[in-house]
């Protein structure tokens, strides 16, 4: 198996930061806010490596931090410090190394991206197959017909009545904008995904499909993923490995059922002791 | 002879509980082997930390301490205990599989492709894996009429024998086995039993708890009893 991914020392600060910041916030402190300057420590010292078609789960409550990972590296926000590593075939990228065009091209074409919220992963005003094609654009594929041709797979794939290709996605019920989402994000086969809480707010029989439609595709395609999510059952019917956090440090990491059935640290054992 | 598939030494489980402040013990110094073609039983009363043993393997369970040798297909050895999480999930997906008392499988997912999972998950075709899983569950005498549903709404018999047909289906080199016929009819339990011989026959070397002594004279070619695991202020002293 292979590498695809490196991440080494991730943080991200919002705010001035001062030199107490690290010291003053975490599990221990009990807080991600720094008493003495104010700043939010979203993220600190997050390293992991993703291996070739492997989904990694990463939990966690509201606020640790979780999020704030995948979009440092998704390009949505940069970092405070840190390094990615990129292992692209042959090639290999550093991501924060790259300028912004490079950043762009690696987003528009290596990368997937699927939000919660399917506002901040669809253009509302143009239609479901027009979604696909603005990322079939971007990834420098020009010809109508051959867009055209992608997009109504891509939409089959995904169990989106192509009737309803031509539509808005503001007409679509939220599983369905989903799944117009995540046909996005695969139309240009990326090899790394992220998705973050795709599941939370649909309701059940809907997230068992999507969570169906994520395996069939990570089985088909050996995308890797990195799935962000609250949801115990998510995380264990999805991920091999998986990265516990709090107030944005990782406080533990394992095999997913390691993790679910043999919990090592206080925090942990008490989440899954939660779970309904 | 040839060198056990599997070789445990000094094999022992606690869990610490944090917020309650309390060691729970679990398996303790346990030492067996396991060889190709052949069954080990693992016996002894509730608690001895039978069940213990085979999440360790599988490292569902972190062991707490000893060592536990595993020679790979391509003869090399490797501790299980230490291997890193790409090395187990690896031998999970082609060489170690583990029937536990419990189904977990995707909501709404269809009995068959329950089954096929682990050849799916191996890259094979969706047809011919689905072919093999309808084959397994027509020998563990699943009727044809349950094959296209979930399995949530089976009974524990039926659930049992779904979960036997998804481990046996990659024909692991070693074999997992907690009850496998706890909650079959007699029947039903004749079928499976036939089904594991017939692996052994084959060459998979297996680890197995079984609910009846009978089944475990029938099918073990070695037997490892356990004991209960000491008190907790004896197993303070040993840890500390």
């Amino acid at each position: 198996m292979n590498k695809i991914f490196e991440v080494r020392g991730l943080s991200k600060i919002y705010g001035p930061g001062c030199p107490l910041c690290i010291e003053s916030t975490g599990p221990d402190a009990d807080t991600n806010i720094c008493p003495h300057c104010g700043s939010v420590v979203a993220i600190h010292d997050v390293s992991f490596d993703l291996f070739e078609g492997e989904i990694l789960g990463l939990m966690g409550e509201s606020g640790s931090g979780k999020s704030t990972v995948v979009k440092c590296l998704y390009f949505d926000q940069p970092p405070s410090s840190g390094e990615a590593v990129f292992f692209d075939r042959d090639r290999q990228h550093e991501l924060f190394a790259l300028n912004a065009a490079q950043q762009r091209w690696l987003r528009n074409h290596r990368f997937g991206m699927v939000y919660q919220n399917p506002h901040l992963g669809l253009n509302f005003n143009i239609s479901a197959g027009g979604n696909i094609a603005e990322r079939l654009l971007m990834s420098d594929l020009m010809d109508y017909g051959a867009i055209r041709a992608r997009a109504r797979e891509l939409l089959a794939r995904t169990e989106v009545l192509l009737s309803r290709m031509d539509e808005l996605p503001k007409n679509f019920s939220g599983g369905m904008q989903q799944r117009v989402q995540i046909a996005k994000a695969l139309a240009t086969q990326p090899p790394l995904l992220f998705l973050d809480e795709v599941t939370t707010g649909l309701d059940l029989s809907v997230q068992a499909r999507i969570l169906d439609l994520i395996l069939e595709i990570q089985q088909e395609l050996k995308t890797a993923m990195i799935v962000v999510t609250h949801d115990l059952g998510v995380i264990r019917l999805l991920t091999g490995r998986a990265l516990v956090m709090k107030y944005g440090r990782i406080i533990e990491a394992g095999l997913t059922d390691q993790i679910l059935e043999d919990p090592q640290h206080a925090y942990t054992q008490r989440l899954v002791a939660s779970a309904l | 002879m040839k060198p056990p598939v599997l070789q445990v030494e000094g094999y022992s489980k606690h869990f610490e509980l944090h917020e309650q402040g309390k060691l729970i013990p679990s398996s303790h110094n346990v030492n067996f082997s396991v060889h190709a073609g052949e069954l080990t039983a693992l016996i002894g009363p509730t608690g001895a930390g039978k069940s213990s043993v085979l999440k360790g393997i599988y490292r569902t369970y972190l062991p707490s301490s000893g060592r536990m040798l595993y020679r790979d297909a391509n003869g090399r050895e490797l501790d299980l205990a230490q291997a890193g999480e790409h090395q187990i999930l690896e031998l999970r997906r082609w060489e170690i599989g583990f029937v536990t008392q419990f189904l977990h499988c995707l909501p709404r997912q269809a009995t068959l492709d329950v089954v096929a999972q682990p050849l799916f998950a191996l890259g094979a075709a969706r047809e011919e894996a689905r072919e093999q899983a309808a084959e397994l569950l027509a020998a563990m005498n699943l009727p044809q009429r349950l094959w296209s549903v979930s399995p949530a709404t089976f009974s524990g018999g039926e659930k049992q024998r779904v979960n036997l047909a998804r481990g046996f289906i990659a024909k692991p080199r070693l074999l997992l086995l907690d009850e496998p016929t706890a909650s079959l009819d007699p029947a039903t339990a004749e079928r499976v039993i036939a089904l594991i011989e017939g692996l052994k026959a084959n060459g998979t070397a297996m680890l197995a708890i079984f609910h009846h002594p009978e089944v475990t004279g029938r099918l073990a070619d070695r037997v490892v009893e356990l004991s209960p695991p000491p008190a907790i202020e004896e197993l303070l002293k040993e840890i500390a």
